[in-house]
C-alpha cells in the first residue's frame, strides 16, 4: 500500500483546496482558463504543436532513436530490486515488445512537439505486472505529467481499489489518465472509472476524427483501425486494437493542453466532447 | 492402480478428454468462422510465466500442443500483459517476431487476431487467429466477434484445468488420492458401509460447525 501513503505525503504540500469559500477568497479560485461560448477545434487545439505538453506512455517502453518518434525526453522502467520491492529506475533498452513504441508514434503523430517520456510496465512476464502497473501509475502521477497513455487494463479485482484511488488523485492532480476500453463481455480497469477518459475505436481513417459516446462506460471513440504504427527496429506495423485508439485521444488531448495549459481534466472533457466529430454534426 | 482409483481417475480423465475435445472444437470453430488458416489457444502457466500451445487448428495442428514460451513475450504475451485485444496485418515487417515464430513453430503467418482468455477476472490464456483472407477489410465487428467468442473458449479452458486439478488430487501423491486408495480397497458387500460412515461423518461435521 505504498501508494496511498505517498498520497499524504503530496496532500500536505498544498494550501488547497479549501472545503468553504469565504466571500473575500472567491479571487483565489479565478479561472485561469474559461471556455467559449462556442468552443470550436480552432479554439480548441488551432496551431497548437503540442510543444510544452509532458506526455507518459505508461507501456513496454518506446524504441529510442525510432524515426517516427524522435526524441524521448527520459525512459524509465518499473523493476524489482534485490529485496523484491517495485523501483522506478532509468532504463534503457528501449522497447521489449512495439506497442509502447506504436503507441508513442501515434502521440507523436498528432502532437509532433510533445515531451515523451516512456514508463516501461510491460514485458517482465504476466505475473506481477498489476502491482508493476500500479507503481508505474503512482510515478507518473507524482511526476505531473499532463496526459499519461494507457494502453492496457487489468480485471484483477484486487487492484480496482487502488487504481480507482489514483484515478481520482490524477484527475485532482491534473494528470489525465486516457485509457484503453475493453470490447469484451468482461470487466476490466482503469477504462470504467468516470475520472479517466475512456477509449474505444472506430472504423474512419481520419486520425483528428473522434465521437463522444452519450452511452458511458466507453466515453470516446478514436481511430483504431487498419494503423500504420511505429514498431521495433525503426519499422512499422500494421495494426488496429483499442490500444492505438487511445494515444489518439491522448495526442488531440496534448494538442489542447498545448493551447490552454491551464484546462483542468474536468475542463478538458468539456472541450473534447464540444469538439467531437459528432457533436460537430449535431450542431 | 486399484480399481476404484482407475475409476476415479478414468471419470476424471474422461473429463479432461472431453474438455481438451471442447477446446479443440473451440478453435476449429473460430478458424472457420474467420476463414482463417489456423486457430490456436494458449495457456498461461501462471507457476512458470509461461505460455503454452494448448488447443490448434489448422496450420501446425499436431506439432505445437506443449510447445511453450515466456508469457511477457511475443504478441500472444502482450495480449495477456495488456489485457486488450490487438490485431496485426504484417507480421512479417516485425523481424524478430516472424524469425522466431519461424524457428519455434516453422511457420510464419502474415497476419495475426489475438484476444485475452478472461474467466471473471482471472488470465486464463489468449486466443489467436492467424491469416484471415487477406482480401476481405477487417471490421471491428470481426474484433468484437473474436472477444465473444474468447468468452467460450475461455470457459472450455476453464474446464479443462478444473478436470485436471482434480485429476491430480485424486491420482498419486494428491491430497484426495487416500480417500481413492482406501474405497478402492473395499471389497463389494464392505462399500455401503463404508460411504454410510462417510455420510455420517458429513453429518458430524455439519452439526458441529
Amino acid at each position: 500500500m505504498s501508494a496511498a501513503i505517498e498520497f499524504h505525503e503530496h496532500e500536505e504540500e498544498e494550501d488547497l483546496p479549501a472545503w468553504s469559500l469565504p466571500a473575500e477568497a472567491v479571487d483565489r479560485i479565478r479561472l485561469p482558463v474559461t471556455l467559449p461560448d462556442q468552443v470550436t477545434r480552432e479554439w480548441a487545439w488551432g496551431g497548437s504543436t503540442g510543444a510544452g505538453v509532458r506526455v507518459c506512455i505508461l507501456d513496454s517502453g518506446i524504441e529510442l532513436e525510432h524515426p517516427l518518434i524522435g526524441r524521448v525526453d527520459r525512459s524509465v522502467a518499473v523493476l524489482r530490486d534485490e529485496d523484491d520491492a517495485l523501483q522506478v529506475v532509468d532504463d534503457a533498452e528501449g522497447d521489449l515488445c512495439g506497442h509502447g513504441t506504436a503507441c508513442a508514434g501515434v502521440v507523436r503523430s498528432l502532437a509532433p512537439d510533445v515531451e515523451l517520456t516512456s514508463v516501461r510496465v510491460l514485458g517482465a512476464g504476466y505475473k506481477g505486472g498489476g502491482e508493476t502497473m500500479l507503481r508505474g501509475l503512482t510515478w507518473a502521477i507524482e511526476q505531473q505529467f499532463q496526459v499519461v497513455n494507457m494502453s492496457l487494463s487489468t480485471t484483477r479485482t484486487k487492484y480496482v481499489e487502488r487504481l480507482h484511488e489514483l484515478a481520482d488523485r490524477a484527475y485532482f492532480k491534473r494528470v489525465l489518465l486516457v485509457a484503453s476500453a475493453h470490447n469484451m463481455p468482461v470487466e476490466s480497469f482503469p477504462w470504467r472509472f468516470a475520472s479517466v477518459i475512456s477509449v474505444g475505436s472506430h472504423e474512419e481513417t481520419d486520425p483528428l476524427t473522434f465521437y463522444y459516446n452519450p452511452t458511458p462506460p466507453v466515453e470516446f471513440f478514436g481511430r483504431g483501425l487498419d494503423l500504420d504504427l511505429a514498431w521495433l527496429d525503426g519499422g512499422t506495423l500494421r495494426a488496429t486494437g483499442n490500444s492505438f485508439a487511445t494515444p489518439h485521444i491522448a495526442g488531440i488531448c496534448a494538442l489542447i493542453l498545448g493551447k490552454h495549459p491551464d484546462l483542468t481534466p474536468f475542463q478538458l472533457k468539456s472541450v473534447l466532447y464540444q469538439t467531437a466529430s459528432n457533436a460537430k454534426e449535431a450542431a | 492402480m486399484t480399481d476404484l482409483e482407475a475409476a476415479v481417475a478414468a471419470g476424471v480423465l474422461g473429463a479432461d478428454e472431453a474438455h481438451r475435445a471442447l477446446l479443440q472444437a473451440t478453435v476449429e470453430v473460430a478458424r472457420a468462422i474467420f476463414g482463417a488458416k489456423a486457430a490456436s489457444v494458449f495457456l498461461l502457466d501462471e507457476e512458470a510465466d509461461e505460455l503454452v500451445f494448448e488447443a490448434v487448428a489448422g496450420e501446425g495442428e499436431g506439432d505445437l500442443i506443449g510447445m511453450r514460451f515466456p508469457a511477457g513475450t511475443g504478441l500472444a504475451g502482450w495480449v495477456l500483459t495488456t489485457g486488450e485485444p490487438l490485431v496485426v496485418d504484417d507480421l512479417s515487417a516485425d523481424t524478430r517476431w516472424s524469425r522466431s515464430a519461424a524457428e519455434s513453430t516453422g511457420y510464419v503467418p502474415k497476419s495475426m487476431m489475438a484476444v485475452p482468455l478472461l474467466v471473471e477476472e482471472r488470465a486464463l490464456g489468449v486466443l489467436s487467429v492467424l491469416d484471415r483472407p487477406a482480401e476481405t477489410k477487417l471490421r471491428l465487428a470481426e474484433v468484437d466477434l473474436l472477444g465473444l467468442f474468447a468468452n467460450q473458449a475461455a470457459i472450455a479452458l476453464d474446464l479443462l484445468q478444473r478436470a485436471r486439478r482434480a485429476r491430480a488430487a485424486l491420482s498419486g501423491e494428491g491430497r484426495l488420492a487416500p480417500l481413492a486408495r482406501v474405497a478402492a480397497r473395499l471389497e463389494e458387500d464392505e462399500r455401503d458401509t463404508a460411504f454410510e460412515l462417510l455420510a455420517a461423518l458429513d453429518r458430524l461435521l455439519a452439526e458441529t460447525r
